[in-house]
């Protein structure tokens, strides 16, 4: 059953731009600074924020895309293995300043995934987090950097991020007791 | 989609869909092989034992890189040494390794059906078979077709010539069924008396015209000629056999211009394969080690996580 909209598609975007502005601040500009998405709907987000810079500053920020599934900490305890996803990052990460980037963060573990994902794609400099939202009920010691919407949900509850790209529309909602069934 | 198979025997089930699902996730796989840190943890407590009763080098280290790529533990077993050579069945022999705690047992056998077997008897542990007798040799045809669709996309319509000893090659029968499967044309070639004579029921055109077989080829695939096959009289010399099937400059320019040149190696520079075509620009020997690794690791993947049927 809905919920709640948490977020309409004029909201996502005045959000994604918001967080670009963030960024630039906080890391005093855009220098060695690429940024990269979790599948999949990271990398929808990581896409617009990239946009988000360039409408900001002019500037083209290096993007790329990581797919988590082999870090996953549940692989033994899954009905069905996962399929694995493209990991594509077009630079050397090593001393860069990575702005990593996912659609909601909710246990924290996906977070965990992708950091040992991305060292084994070199050493970055520094590791910020951006999330459009944080939905709490944190189960590792990982906080956002950057955060669009801050929700208070229960476990069972479901925020989906939906994007153009892939569900036809740019909205985010919030299901009670695991979502549309 | 998800992936339920829990062995894999042979290829000659499975679906095009399945085809298409496994070159994807090779692609995902193959992306780890450019990395700095070449190595992700998914297969992490997982225990690979390969078992290989036929010599083979590249098949058992291909899998062996790939599980360690992976984190898992392989072990190899060779039957030389071993129990085997005390005469312990095959049977207890694989007993004792899935008691010892292994979750897939990769095995090359003489013998056609063996793999099979194995699924039968062990309770727990995968099958996955690195070439039974003259049976199949699936892992072989995936890393083939992994190289094809990877250097030109689809392969609907393509034509592809194997060439050499059809009879006895496992190789040509996991091929034949994988490349039709995604709808590629297969043509085969080779002297008749290395043909089976059920040749029709192998479901691809005969050509003893080895220039009419390759004409046009998208995919020039020659098969490894073992040496003893000329003993037993099949062909009269190895001269004899390069200079009517072996692929030269001149024979590769019938295909079509920029062909893959495919072999499942070792290569016997001289014989079936001259040496300036295997060292050429069309050659995709070393292309097809490389996917070996890359569909090996995709295999393992799929088969030990999740639950089976």
């Amino acid at each position: 059953m809905i919920k709640k909209i948490l977020m309409t598609a004029e909201e996502m975007d005045r959000t994604i731009s918001r967080i670009a502005y963030e960024v630039a601040e906080h890391l005093k500009g855009l220098g060695d600074v690429v940024i990269v998405g979790v599948q999949r709907r990271g990398v929808s987000l990581a896409e617009r924020l990239q946009k988000g810079f360039r409408d900001m500053d002019g500037v083209e920020v290096p993007m790329g895309e990581l797919d988590i599934t082999l870090y996953r900490d549940d692989l033994t305890l899954l009905q069905d293995q996962p399929l694995v996803r493209s990991t594509s990052v077009p630079v050397n990460i090593t001393g860069k300043r990575i702005l990593l980037v996912d659609d909601v963060i909710f246990t924290g573990r996906t977070v965990r995934a992708a950091l040992d994902a991305l060292m084994d794609l070199g050493r970055p400099s520094l590791v910020q987090l951006a999330v459009l939202v944080d939905r709490n009920n944190r189960e590792l010691p990982i906080h956002p950097d950057y955060v669009g919407l801050k929700v208070s949900t229960d476990k069972s509850d479901v925020v989906e991020v939906r994007v153009k790209e892939w569900d036809g529309d740019d909205q985010v909602v919030l299901w009670e007791d695991g979502g549309e069934g | 989609m998800s992936w339920r198979r829990k062995h894999l025997i042979d290829v000659d089930d499975w679906e095009r869909e399945d085809f298409e699902l496994l070159l994807e996730q090779t692609s995902n796989m193959d992306s780890i092989l450019d990395r700095s840190i070449k190595k992700a943890p998914a297969l992490r407590g997982k225990i690979v034992v390969n078992i290989f009763y036929e010599p083979s080098t590249r098949t058992r280290t291909s899998f062996e890189i790939a599980g360690k790529l992976l984190s898992a533990d392989v072990i190899n077993w060779t039957a030389s040494g071993s129990s085997a050579a005390k005469g312990e069945s095959l049977r207890d022999t694989i007993w004792t390794l899935e008691a010892m705690g292994a979750d897939a047992v990769v095995i090359r056998h003489g013998e056609v059906g063996v793999p099979y077997y194995l699924a039968e008897k062990l309770k727990k542990a995968s099958v996955i078979n690195g070439g039974d007798g003259t049976h199949a040799h699936p892992t072989q045809a995936l890393l083939d077709l992994y190289t094809a669709w990877r250097e030109l996309g689809s392969l609907d319509g393509k034509k592809v010539a194997i060439v050499g000893d059809i009879l006895h090659s496992r190789v040509a029968r996991s091929d034949i069924y994988a490349f039709k499967a995604v709808g590629a044309e297969v043509y085969l070639s080779g002297p008749s008396t290395l043909m089976p004579t059920d040749i029709n029921s192998l479901n691809a055109m005969y050509e003893p015209n080895i220039a009419e077989a390759i004409e046009g080829a998208d995919i020039v695939y020659m098969l490894r000629i073992q040496r003893e096959r000329q003993d037993a009289g099949l062909f009269p010399s190895l001269d004899e056999y390069h200079r009517r099937y072996g692929l030269t400059d001149k024979l590769l320019g019938k295909a079509k211009k920029g062909a893959l040149v495919m072999h499942p190696g070792p290569i016997n520079r001289g014989v079936e394969i001259a040496s300036s075509v295997a060292d050429g620009p069309q050659s995709f020997v070393l292309k097809q080690v490389r996917a070996g690794v890359a569909v090996r690791m995709a295999l393992l993947y799929l088969m030990l996580g999740g639950v089976k049927e």
